[in-house]
């Protein structure tokens, strides 16, 4: 498919270097945890998950983020998608259980939408560096939310994974997690230690060229998943023995480590 | 089969760019079939490639510029080794360089991880100084296949571009200088631009069209390419299913590159080579290197 030219309808300053923008066009079939790419013309084209049915929850990092905080109501990008696979939808009766990091809230979100309108119980860990950047904390209204900050200016002071040690996962049906890949794989160490891993689901994040599979790029190890279109979400038994949490790789295929 | 010097294990190829960036991609891929497996193409210093989008999904195809991003041959063997030691199909490195002196340092640069053969792109049409912009004049092929050659002790194949007037003449100076086989086509030069916004789609404004769209141009270069040269011709370009193999082998290809079908189905090389087989049952012949060409005699 072409990008569709889609015009910016409102900006939400979710915090200082997080914003969501609101589109005219609408991913009514999309599946939480599923992606577009969104291409800032002249400048690059990034992808990123969905953080609703027309909106894109973006925190600023490089220059096609830098270059999206630029733009304005009434601007336009274009949107290619939605791509991979999202995550699994919870049953009714299922005990489901969310861990969010930072902007890794915002796929996240969408599900939790879902589970709430569903009348499904859902608890949430929720962590942020520090109070002004924990995001979407209302849309997880689905049940109990437990809030971790790393500086203590909210909630209890340090990580998910300490919120996590003290949470009887065996209460829960599935587990979805994500943020940043170090703290997911901190998160699935405790998960995998509990024997629960294959309960869980991350959702990944990898540098992508094509975006739709082709290229190989965003390829992982040992298998050659594609993050692009074998994910980017993932059970967590399929990141036993990977790449996971150990390295990605930069847009020339050389190995960055964590 | 034995086709160019190497031993395919079907006559259907993972062709260069496609899934071919880590070694795990291209085991995942042999697994998956292919009969061998070609490695993104790799040049003598890293390369980010072009900014995205690098590739879209047309009506009639896809259209691509990823830049030629690698990360070196010093980095590549690596990749090499770990689909080697994880796939017995036959790994054929691509390479390329702005000149002879380039393509032998990463010729030899990568036979310490012992591919089983290597393919020149002298085709890509969107990578400035390289690719294509030294694959349309006929003297430069036979000087950097000629050095190729003479560095190395496994076949050498030259991948040629659609985008030349003869396409005949940069085929002759490859097979001159040594090549084992020539591979046509390389991506049809092309562009595509968003009305929305006026912007060109890809990010390096234009690129190369692949997919259902350039077939006919790919039957049409082998078939031209298999009455002028002695050595073999493997066919690429379009192909999504047996019919499409089949043609381009009776328009002269020996063997098939497939591309951008990984897009619709990673488990095409094994649908392919069973529908070819079907096909030469069908029809009554022995091995697959009997079609090669037989639309020649039909006149």
């Amino acid at each position: 498919m072409r990008p569709i030219h889609s015009k910016i309808t409102e900006i939400v300053e979710e915090s200082p270097n997080v914003r969501t923008f609101f589109f005219d066009t609408q991913f009514d079939e999309a599946i939480p945890g599923q992606f577009v790419m969104v291409w800032v013309h002249g400048t690059d084209e990034v992808p990123m998950t969905l953080s609703g049915k027309n909106s894109i929850t973006v925190q600023k990092v490089g220059d096609a983020t830098s270059r999206m905080f630029e733009l304005g109501i009434g601007d336009h990008m274009g949107l290619r998608g939605p791509f991979g696979r999202g995550f699994t939808i919870p049953k009714k009766g299922e005990n489901v259980l969310f861990i969010a990091g930072g902007v890794g809230a915002a796929p996240i979100a969408p599900l939790a939408d879902i589970v709430k309108a569903r009348g499904i119980e859902g608890r949430t860990i929720l962590g942020s560096r520090c109070c002004d950047e924990l995001l979407f904390r209302e849309r997880f209204a689905c049940g109990r939310v437990d809030i971790t900050t790393d500086d203590g200016s909210e909630g209890r002071g340090g990580f998910v994974t300490d919120q996590l040690a003290d949470t009887n996962t065996s209460d829960y049906d599935r587990i979805y997690v994500c943020g940043p890949e170090i703290m997911m794989y901190k998160v699935f160490e405790i998960l995998k230690a509990r024997n629960v891993q294959v309960k869980s689901e991350f959702s990944l994040h990898r540098y992508f060229k094509c975006g739709i599979g082709v290229c190989g790029t965003c390829s992982m190890d040992p298998d050659g998943l594609r993050v692009c279109r074998d994910g980017p979400v993932f059970n967590g038994g399929e990141l036993e023995k990977s790449e996971f949490g150990h390295y990605e790789r930069d847009s020339s295929g050389c190995k960055c480590h964590f | 089969m034995k086709i160019a010097g190497i031993e395919l294990k079907n006559p259907t190829i993972l062709a260069s760019g496609i899934m071919g960036t880590t070694g795990a991609a291209l085991a995942r891929m042999s697994r998956n079939g292919a009969g061998a497996v070609v490695t993104k193409s790799i040049g003598p210093v890293p390369k980010k490639g072009h900014n995205n989008p690098s590739m879209v999904e047309l009506e009639c195809g896809y259209i691509n510029a990823m830049g030629l991003p690698n990360p070196s041959y010093s980095g590549f063997c690596e990749e090499i080794g770990i689909a080697k030691s994880k796939t017995d199909a036959p790994l054929i490195a691509s390479i390329f360089g702005g000149n002879a002196a380039e393509f032998t340092e990463v010729a030899k640069g990568l036979l310490s991880s012992k591919p089983d053969c290597f393919e020149l792109n002298v085709s890509c049409p969107h990578a400035e100084g390289y690719g294509a912009s030294v694959g349309t004049d006929p003297d430069l092929v036979h000087e950097i296949t000629a050095a190729v050659v003479d560095a190395v002790d496994v076949p050498v194949w030259v991948k040629l571009t659609p985008n030349v007037t003869d396409i005949t003449s940069i085929g002759r100076a490859a097979e001159s200088a040594g090549a084992s086989a020539v591979v046509a086509i390389n991506t049809v030069r092309g562009m595509a631009i968003d009305i929305h916004s006026g912007y060109p789609i890809l990010g390096n404004r234009f690129g190369g069209l692949s997919g259902p769209a350039i077939k006919p141009v790919a039957v049409k270069c082998v078939y031209d390419l298999y009455e002028v040269l002695d050595v073999p011709v493997i066919g690429v370009g379009g192909i999504t299913c047996w019919e499409d193999a089949i043609e381009m082998m009776l328009a002269g290809a020996s063997a098939v590159e497939i591309g951008s079908a990984v897009h619709e189905d990673t488990q095409i090389f094994e649908k392919i080579s069973k529908g070819i087989d079907t096909y030469l049952q069908k029809y009554g012949y022995s091995k697959a290197e009997d079609i090669a060409g037989l639309s020649h005699e039909m006149i």
